[in-house]
């Protein structure tokens, strides 16, 4: 006989998005089906077809302490907050810091440093570069400061996989816990890319809806006016540690973080493999990874970022990996009311996934007026109810996937 | 233009605060920046690249190195801007 494999539970949640400043704040607005995406009002968007975003609910820089900030990109400033979110709502534990980890992803790293150094290499020479301009660029520099404010020895990790980066993190962060490196991690993702460049480069692929006439509306995954996505900024942060160690310091617990699958489409660099193989093997690995069976499902946090053709491969994708009564699991997208995250995404997704399952409610997805004929699943338009449908405890998932073809599905399942 | 000690202090006393978030009446002449005032050598080189804009004097890296306390930059500076 061996012994049981670790368990991995959620202990602590934070988040700041364009719905919230803080969890409480997000998951209300998220109950209430408001949207955060707002009209961009800076003049450089004038330049460009897509003139919409969903900014975070307040500026990071009023939460963070002066000095401080002037050394964080604003997503570094994001995932600080989120963290210190986090870790309050875990109670701050007290962990040996070489049995403390971080792992906290973004997908592109801090690029408004990156332009706004270049601008001032450019103007000024390099002698008016900041000294901090590499560490608010480095895409790990918000694991960095995280595991600095922490003490956090165990390692600082950051994983890279475009808008799965967030899920990717929570993932990496589980193996850590079961493999021994770690008691407690704290885990997520964060971007900060509402910028001339970002915008600009997604228009050049023709990914983002030019709905800038209706902004609230123009997020809209699985409906058929659907156009693109939105650009949506923040962080998502969850504190995750090993039940043995929850259970010793007598920690609430929202959930088990009970395991991750991955898969690589292998076909396109930006555009879903059309039969949906990629993340219904994801799906599938999640599922075994974390011992579920399809039946145990009651909710996911799909992917859908609005797009014509990555919403209903996703949505052919679940249906295929939760078999014949997939019909029965409630799906919502979020970023119908956050817009899209990059690598933040997966994070704040499963914060919401994680909430769902609490509350056992599924938050609903907004604007889905007209919905795709024949979707396999059911899309929650309003907060739904969750209840088990089979043996087990009940099972949600986050799906998350990214440029490159990086598939990740994380598998939460109640205490 | 010749500044006093006092106004390159008062002057110093600003940049300090804006960047490392010590408080102006604080920064005394016979601190240290290391020890004292807790300010690391990247927040340093940020002092010495303000300090220069607002003293119209240039402290080179070599130089930098050897300003220890307050009273060193006072004294550089008030050498330098003579």
């Amino acid at each position: 006989m061996g012994t049981a494999p670790t368990r991995v539970v959620v202990t602590g949640l934070g988040a700041i998005t364009p719905l919230g400043t803080d969890v409480p704040g997000t998951w209300q607005a998220m109950l209430a089906g408001q949207s955060g995406v707002r009209a961009i009002t800076d003049e450089w968007a004038q330049r460009l077809p897509c003139q919409i975003a969903a900014w975070a609910a307040a500026d990071p820089a009023t939460l963070i302490d002066r000095v401080q900030a002037r050394r964080l990109d604003r997503c570094e400033m994001f995932a600080l907050i989120a963290a210190r979110e986090a870790w309050a709502d875990a109670g701050a534990p007290e962990v040996d810091p070489e049995r403390l980890g971080v792992a906290v992803a973004s997908g592109i790293g801090g690029v408004g440093s990156t332009l706004a150094a270049y601008d001032t290499l450019k103007e000024k020479g390099w002698q008016r570069l900041s000294p901090y301009t590499v560490p608010m660029l480095m895409p790990n520099g918000s694991a960095g400061w995280i595991s600095i404010e922490l003490g956090a020895q165990a390692g600082a990790h950051t994983t890279v996989s475009a808008c799965a980066s967030g899920a990717e993190a929570i993932g990496y962060a589980v193996d850590m816990i079961r493999s021994g490196r770690a008691d407690v991690v704290v885990a997520g993702g964060t971007e900060a890319a509402i910028l001339e460049l970002n915008i600009g480069a997604f228009a050049a692929m023709r990914a983002l809806s030019l709905r800038n006439d209706d902004p609230e509306r123009a997020s809209r995954p699985f409906d058929k006016g659907r156009d693109g996505f939105v650009l949506g900024e923040g962080a998502g942060i969850v504190v995750l540690e090993s039940e043995q160690h929850a259970t010793a310091r007598g920690a609430r617990v929202y959930a088990v973080a009970a395991g991750a699958g991955y898969s690589s489409d292998a076909h396109h660099i930006a555009q879903p493999e059309p039969n949906g193989t990629g993340a219904r093997l994801a799906i599938g690995r999640a599922l075994a990874n974390a011992g579920v069976t399809a039946d145990q499902v009651v909710h996911v946090n799909a992917h859908a970022t609005s797009t014509p053709a990555g919403d209903l491969v996703e949505a052919q994708a679940i249906g295929a990996a939760l078999g014949p009564r997939a019909g029965e699991v409630v799906v919502s997208s979020t970023k119908s009311m956050t817009g899209h995250l990059l690598g933040g995404a997966g994070a704040v997704e499963s914060v919401a996934a994680i909430l769902a399952l609490h509350h056992r409610t599924a938050p609903p997805t907004i604007n889905l007026d007209d919905p795709e004929d024949d979707l396999p699943v059911e899309i929650a338009v309003k907060p739904t109810g969750l209840q088990p449908r089979g043996e087990g405890p009940m099972a949600v998932i986050n799906n998350s996937f990214g440029f490159g073809g990086a598939n990740v599905a994380v598998v939460f399942t109640e205490p | 233009m010749a500044m006093s000690q006092q106004e390159i202090l008062a002057g110093l006393g600003e940049i300090i605060d804006e960047i490392a978030g010590v408080p102006a009446d604080e920064v005394t002449p016979e601190k240290t920046f290391v020890d004292d005032l807790d300010i690391d050598s990247l927040s340093m080189v940020e002092i010495a690249v303000a300090a220069q804009d607002k003293f119209g004097v240039e402290i080179p890296d070599d130089q930098l190195k050897d300003l220890k306390t307050v009273q060193d930059v006072i004294s550089y500076v008030e050498r330098a801007s003579a």
